[in-house]
């Protein structure tokens, strides 16, 4: 980006954004799961591993990639957390366990 | 001996599909390949006019499915290029006037005497689609950089597979390189990764498209415009030449030469 055009629009990143929406709206599109199911899906997908590892929820992305042997539907989820946040996280899942 | 049946399509309307189809004929032409121009778009028929042949029809692909003309009398010869022929569609019939059997009769008659037969296809999903894509051998999909667009370029790739035909490649139309570089057009890049088909081509936009249709002389019949060169390309790839994908270095804009400036 230019500096001219970060002086007037500091945030705009629209290319970017086309490219998420387009992501999820394919997503629904190809395997014909309405957008608010699609998105519960995600969110309790984030909620289970998120039991385990730390992972940067803002950054996770869900795409329905078509291929010859049918759709795939892939999450991509980037993980924050270091080994010992990590290994916190398993620790604190036992003792809920536990409890 | 059989030609190619090439069908250009998009789903969406207005991305570009008619000019593709024009654009690619004249260049496949130039380099001496008969070709023949299909406007499978019937009641909206526009090929005619973007190539410049407008005048000359007298008989229509409807005329010739329906028995009142040959297929000889339909068809237009472009009397700038001798290889170049327009199989015109008819304007005031409606949509439903040809059977899917019919095109691909017609489509089987017409590549015996020539070596591609291009079909603009019109918008939509519907019966003028399925025509179109019926006869076809190979399928382009026209799509532009938007968000829109490019959906509807993901369901014609759905319905291209289903269709049993071999996987569709794909043409990126009025693509603008300085605001790709400012990050506020998907990239090339980006509309592969999210529709995962083959490229054909990349084509700027171009103003000359607008002044070249306003005349009934498409671009390609001159290689000095970027759209011009870059429909030539399709052509070459088309043919089997490994043509390179041009790099669109776009410096031209306001903002890029301030930032120039100050950068130094």
């Amino acid at each position: 980006m230019s500096f001219f055009s970060r002086l007037i629009n500091p945030s705009s990143h629209s290319a970017a954004t086309a490219k998420e929406r387009l992501q999820l709206v394919l997503a629904h599109d190809r395997i014909n799961i309405p957008p608010a199911t699609l998105e519960l899906l995600k969110e309790e997908i984030i909620s289970v591993i998120s039991h385990h590892v730390e992972i940067d929820r803002a950054r996770v992305q869900v795409e329905v990639e078509r291929s010859a042997e049918g759709n795939r539907l892939i999450m991509n989820i980037p993980v924050l957390g270091t080994a010992s946040a990590t290994k916190q996280a398993a620790r604190s899942v036992r003792e809920r366990k536990a409890r | 001996m059989t030609g190619r049946v090439i069908t250009i399509t998009s789903g969406k309307g207005g991305v570009g599909k008619t000019t593709a189809t024009a654009n690619i004929g004249v260049a496949l032409a130039r380099r001496g390949q008969r070709v023949t121009c299909l406007d499978a778009d019937i009641g909206l028929r526009n090929l005619d006019v973007v190539m410049g042949l407008e005048n000359r029809i007298v008989y229509d692909l409807v005329d010739v499915v329906e028995g009142r003309a040959r297929l000889r009398q339909a068809l237009i010869k472009d009397k700038r290029l001798p290889e170049l022929t327009l199989m015109p569609a008819a304007q005031t019939r409606d949509k439903l006037a040809v059977k899917e059997a019919q095109m691909i009769k017609l489509v089987e008659d017409l590549r015996k005497e020539c070596d591609f037969v291009l079909i603009d296809s019109p918008a939509g999903i519907e019966h003028g689609f399925r025509n179109a894509i019926a006869p076809a051998d190979e399928v382009l999909i026209v799509t532009t950089p938007e968000v829109s667009a490019v959906r509807d370029a993901d369901r014609i790739i759905g319905l291209v597979e289903a269709a049993e035909k071999p996987a569709p490649r794909l043409i990126i139309n009025r693509l603008r390189p300085s605001m790709v570089k400012r990050g506020e057009m998907l990239d090339t890049k980006d509309v592969l990764e999210v529709l995962a088909v083959e490229l054909i081509g990349i084509v700027p936009e171009d103003e000359a498209i607008i002044t070249s249709t306003n005349k009934g002389q498409p671009v390609a019949f001159e290689d000095r415009s970027p759209a011009g060169a870059a429909f030539t390309r399709i052509a070459q790839r088309i043919l089997g030449e490994d043509v390179p994908f041009m790099v669109f270095d776009d410096t031209s804009g306001l903002f890029d030469k301030m930032s120039k400036f100050l950068k130094r």
